[in-house]
Order: structure tokens, then C-alpha cells, then sequence
């Protein structure tokens, strides 16, 4: 198996971040990106944007639909 | 948020009727369970109707639940299958068999950003992605929020589910596996495209400003 190119890397970044990659092919990875500043940014940037959906503020259940369960908790536990 | 009590304070919480801790897990859970159930209706008021019916499945089926998987996937894991229901009645069906459709093939950082076969160094970056600026503290944070959940909305249906429950709740990836039923390597496709998507919309809008010479992203 040849090095790795950076456009194979950009495509194993999640693997690489979950675990994913074989022991030979995390090796590569991390070779790789000891050498290339242009990857290790990609990898940075992939992290961040993972990090901004963290910030994502979801809207919770209406105060109707929470009454409404909490009703229904309460008149099944009567 | 209710996480902080154990699955088995949790469960013997519900299971005794304690109304403080179904009301914290309503309140902790009911968000990230809105945003899955997004993705397999067609409005928000059906994705709250699934919510609600799901908690009402967990008000009377907690008796059943036997600790083999942990509370948060067991629930999900009804949330998902009432939502499924309600997105066949509603002739909207997320496939999640097979990865063939939805853009999940092919490259996820656009080709043109690499050297080609007749280049110096083929399959490397033609110029490297320019270097994000820090949004924290500054007038981009507000803007920048508004721009991550565009690009969220944009993403198709079962990459939005997975990245929703990855890194936008923190679910593990086994946990997100394990709730919507697929492979790991079915997840981390889906995650990565929807991950290298965003990054793409936020790219132009976070770099630096321009340096002689440099491409955008």
C-alpha cells in the first residue's frame, strides 16, 4: 500500500475520529498528517464544526405538551 | 438535566410515579427527540405528536423495560419506531436499508481542490484550506449559530438524524447504532457526509481573511 493523499485522508477523517481505522491505516493517517499542515487543518475544522452542532439550541416540547404528559404520567400512576 | 441520575434511579423513579424525575427526563430528552423525529415527518406538529406518543409508550410500557439496552436508547428506540409509523401515514419514508441514495456516495471535499494525475503531487491540496478564525466572544458567535443550523436543516433526512444524534446530543456511536438499527459503518458514512457538508457551508463564512495568493474553500 502506497502513502496516503490528502484526498484520501479527508475521506477517513470520522473513521479515524471514532476508532474506526485498523491499527496499519490509523498509522497512515497519523503519518500523513505529521507531515501536512493542509490536512491537519481539515482535521481541526471537521472537530470544530462537530463541536459548533454541539451549540445547536433545539426547541424543547410546548408547555401544552409537557402539561399534557405530565397529566397523563400523573393519571396513570392514580 | 435528568442524565445525571442513574438509568436505575431513573426507571424506579418512573416505574414508583416520581413526577420530578419524568419531568426532568421530559425536559432533558424531549429536544434531541424532537430534531430525530424531525427528520421522519413532515411538520413540526407531527414531530411533537410522535414525542408526546412516545412518552406516553414509556409511561406504560416502563414496567416491560428490562435493562438489556440503556433507557436513553430503549426510549429512543420507540421515538424512532413511532416516528417511522407516522412517516409512512404520511407517505414520507426515510430509507435507511440501503446508503445508495441521499448523496451518500462519492467524494465529500470537492476534487478540484486536489491535483490531478498529470500534477506534481497527484491527490494533494492544490492549496490547503485556509485556517478558520475563532468566532468565540465576538459579533460572528450570534451570526455563526444562524449559519449551523441553516446548514443542519439543509442536510438530507438520515445524515441529519445521525449527526443530530451525534454531535449535536453527544450519543455514542454504538447508542446510535443500536437506535436506529444500522451498521457502524452505515453511521459513520452518514455522519461523515453530513459533518464535511457543514464544514463546507461554514468554510467561506469562518476563514480568514484572504492572503495574496490563496483560494477560498
Amino acid at each position: 500500500m502506497g502513502a496516503l493523499t490528502c484526498q484520501d485522508l479527508v475521506e477517513l477523517v470520522t473513521d479515524y475520529l471514532d476508532g474506526a481505522l485498523d491499527q496499519a491505516s490509523a498509522r497512515r493517517f497519523e503519518q500523513h498528517l505529521a507531515l501536512c499542515a493542509g490536512c491537519q487543518t481539515y482535521l481541526d475544522q471537521m472537530r470544530t464544526t462537530a463541536a459548533l452542532l454541539g451549540e445547536i439550541p433545539a426547541e424543547s416540547l410546548s408547555e401544552d405538551a409537557q402539561a399534557t404528559l405530565l397529566a397523563a404520567f400523573r393519571t396513570f400512576h392514580r | 438535566m435528568a442524565v445525571a441520575r442513574t438509568d436505575d434511579a431513573l426507571v424506579d423513579g418512573v416505574r414508583a410515579g416520581d413526577e420530578g424525575v419524568f419531568t426532568d427526563l421530559v425536559g432533558g430528552w424531549s429536544r434531541s427527540m424532537l430534531l430525530v423525529a424531525r427528520a421522519f415527518v413532515s411538520t413540526e406538529a407531527s414531530a411533537e405528536e410522535v414525542v408526546q406518543d412516545t412518552w406516553l409508550a414509556v409511561i406504560r410500557g416502563i414496567d416491560g423495560f428490562e435493562g438489556r439496552s440503556s433507557l436513553r436508547t430503549w426510549v429512543y428506540r420507540i421515538l424512532v419506531n413511532t416516528a417511522k409509523t407516522r412517516g409512512v401515514r404520511e407517505s414520507r419514508t426515510v430509507p435507511w436499508s440501503s446508503i445508495a441514495d441521499d448523496g451518500d456516495h462519492g467524494p465529500t471535499v470537492d476534487p478540484a481542490r486536489f491535483q490531478g494525475a498529470g500534477e506534481p503531487y497527484p491527490g494533494g491540496w492544490r492549496s490547503f484550506p485556509r485556517q478558520w478564525q475563532s468566532s468565540e466572544g465576538t459579533v460572528l458567535a450570534g451570526e455563526l449559530r444562524t449559519m449551523v443550523r441553516s446548514a443542519f436543516d439543509a442536510l438530507p433526512d438520515r445524515q441529519r438524524v445521525v449527526i443530530t444524534l451525534r454531535d449535536v446530543m453527544g450519543h455514542s456511536a454504538g447508542e446510535v447504532c443500536d437506535i436506529l438499527d444500522i451498521s457502524g459503518a452505515n453511521q459513520r458514512v452518514l455522519l461523515h457526509r453530513a459533518r464535511a457538508t457543514v464544514r463546507a457551508r461554514l468554510a467561506p463564512y469562518l476563514e480568514q481573511p484572504t492572503a495574496p495568493g490563496q483560494e477560498a474553500t
